[in-house]
């Protein structure tokens, strides 16, 4: 393998990597704090790669309100959801609201079914990344690149989101001791829909990101939200930066499974996982749960 | 008391079920076959749930295991079925034996979601390795002896299997093993001051549950001449677990009657309309925010108010 191809093969992991970290980062986010693993999260990427279609073919919007709109659509479609459901369910068992998440997977499938039907719909770049970027020895197109730069971004938002400011603050709290947030006069429920919804639009904005790379068709919520499952897990739950690792070691060990061993690339994120776990149980930069 | 009145109960269901061809429907033995391969499949599951007190969100994998491991033994190699189904129990039993071993490093959360991602590389193997498996075209036209070649003999043997591994599971879930689970369930640092090891139980509870959804897997793929990729993806995980929820966790019939309402519904629902999800999500969500210890749960309820009044 000569170095520009070498090259490109790791900015099309990067890209890919960095796409995935958008989505899986929300669902880390809501773990975090709401300690509820969300299966419907997949969903709602597909969701935002078809409200991006909508918004852009149908109405003929410009490409990056598309984008915006699959975050603020999802935002309020998570609104909805915790609001009126999952809200009377913090207090039962794990097993409770995991299959919570599972029944809006169940009902939000068949609306998408009503509303989009079966087809297979393409979103086009955006006019303004539709051009060829030179990087070193490498040509890559600018949409991966511009990939390449909104992760990070994104990473170093949500950093500063939850790590530097008050309202960070009160979010880490909450996940600690819900109870004693309450009672220092914190308005939970607010803390916990707004995480929720901000988890949820990176799912949409993920989704919204990757249109372009895929077909927006039923069925790709099944495979992202394992793969986001396998990000988390590699990275550790619940972990930012565990998550941009995780992202990163799927990306690559995806796009270079496909060169080295071309019928196995599938399985090779499987694979990786289960190397990473046989030497960090709770994940890179995750720690051991404590015992139940 | 509560043993004779069970296995009394048992034994009727059983001879019911037996019956069953003398009405000529081939319609109905189909379904009933069906039926009883979903019923053994949950109630496998709940080995984990109900005793163990571990939600695996991967079970179809060993379903998937099982079912390919005896068409492939059966048609790829000729192995008579005598042979050829234990093996599969085996082929099931080792792998979740395997794949438990790691699984039960962890609880809860962590537990699920590393059950559902080897599952998915279950799922992954079956769809990739097709010199063997088919991929995704499925294994089909599978061997079955000429002896069950026949729906009703196919439905007494299918009988047979699944009365025996509920019976065994009865034993098991009611032994010694059985009650140590249900110690760690209700707390696990507590039966680990004891001296129970925890962890070795857990996973054992992990090898016979894989074990008897393999049956169950073998049953389902002789029955339906083929295995399909489909039968390991994490959905087909989340429709048995749905099953064994909507029964009830709590007893050990629950999950017989969680999958077997679940079916027929399922079955009917697709008669009228093709939104089955859909209802499916309803119906979750009921037994989320209403139905939390499943339809034995709320016959229970409903039973003690009238014996009240």
């Amino acid at each position: 393998m000569t170095l520009p191809v070498f090259l490109t093969n790791v900015f099309y992991g990067l890209a890919l990597a960095m796409n995935m970290f958008v989505i899986a980062s929300g669902l880390s986010l809501i773990w975090g704090v709401l300690r509820v693993i969300n299966f419907a999260h997949g969903m709602f990427y597909m969701f935002g790669a078809y409200i991006i279609f909508t918004v852009t073919k149908s109405w003929g919007a410009p490409f990056f309100v598309g984008v915006l709109a699959a975050g603020a659509g999802l935002a309020a479609i998570a609104l909805v959801i915790e609001r009126f459901l999952l809200r009377r369910l913090y207090d039962k068992e794990h097993l409770m609201q995991l299959l919570f998440t599972f029944a809006v997977v169940l009902l939000m499938s068949d609306v998408a079914k009503m509303i989009w039907g079966t087809d297979q719909y393409s979103v086009g770049y955006p006019p303004a990344l539709r051009g060829a970027v030179a990087l070193g020895p490498t040509i890559l197109p600018q949409y991966l690149v511009f990939l390449c730069v909104a992760g990070p971004l994104i990473a170093v938002t949500l950093w500063i989101l939850v790590d530097r400011t008050r309202w960070g603050r009160i979010v880490r709290a909450a996940t600690q001791d819900r109870e004693m947030l309450a009672a220092l006069g914190v308005n939970v429920p607010i803390v916990y829909a707004v995480v929720f919804m901000i988890g949820s639009a990176l799912a949409g904005i993920g989704g919204a990101l990757a249109a372009p790379r895929i077909a927006v068709a039923p069925g790709m919520d099944a495979t992202v939200i394992v793969e986001c499952f396998i990000i988390v897990i590699i990275g550790g739950l619940g972990h930012l930066w565990g998550g941009f690792l995780g992202a990163l070691a799927f990306g690559l060990v995806v796009q270079f499974g496909a060169i080295f061993v071309p019928n196995w690339q599938d399985v090779m994120p499987y694979v990786l996982m289960l190397a990473v776990l046989l030497i960090r149980p709770w994940g890179l930069l995750g720690r051991p749960e404590l015992s139940r | 008391m509560l043993t004779r009145k069970l296995s009394t109960a048992a034994i009727v269901v059983v001879l019911v079920l037996a019956l069953l061809p003398l009405a000529g429907s081939r319609y109905a033995i189909d379904l009933a076959t069906q039926v009883l391969i979903y019923c053994l499949f949950a109630l496998s599951l709940n080995v984990l749930i109900g005793y163990a007190g571990d939600v695996s969100f991967g079970h179809a994998a060993y379903f998937a295991i099982g079912g390919y491991a005896c068409a492939i033994l059966l048609t790829t190699y000729r192995w008579p079925l005598a042979l050829a189904l234990p093996a599969s129990l085996v082929v099931a039993g080792i792998a979740a034996a395997l794949i438990g071993y790691f699984c039960v490093r962890l609880t809860q959360t962590y537990f699920s979601m590393l059950a559902l991602a080897f599952a998915m590389l279950v799922w992954g193997v079956a769809f990739k390795w097709k010199a063997v498996t088919g991929g995704d075209d499925g294994f089909t036209g599978i061997l079955v002896p000429r002896l069950l070649d026949n729906p009703t003999r196919y439905f007494y043997f299918t009988l047979g299997s699944v009365a025996v591994g509920v019976a065994l599971l009865w034993m098991i879930c009611h032994s010694a093993f059985g009650l140590t689970l249900l110690a760690i369930r209700e707390n696990t640092g507590r039966a680990g001051f004891i001296g129970v090891d925890t962890r070795k139980m857990r996973w054992a509870a992990f090898a016979v549950a894989g074990t008897f959804a393999g049956l169950a897997g073998a049953l389902f793929g002789m029955y339906n001449r083929g295995m399909y990729i489909e039968n390991a993806f994490w959905t087909e995980s989340a429709q048995v677990l749905i099953m064994v929820l909507l029964g009830g966790i709590y007893s050990f019939v629950g999950p017989l009657i969680g999958a077997a309402v679940l079916y027929l519904l399922q079955v009917f629902t697709n008669q009228f309309t093709p939104y089955w999800p859909m209802v499916l999500g309803l119906i979750l969500l009921a037994v989320v925010l209403v139905l939390p210890d499943g339809l034995v749960g709320l016959a229970k309820r409903v039973s003690g108010r009238a014996s009240r009044a």
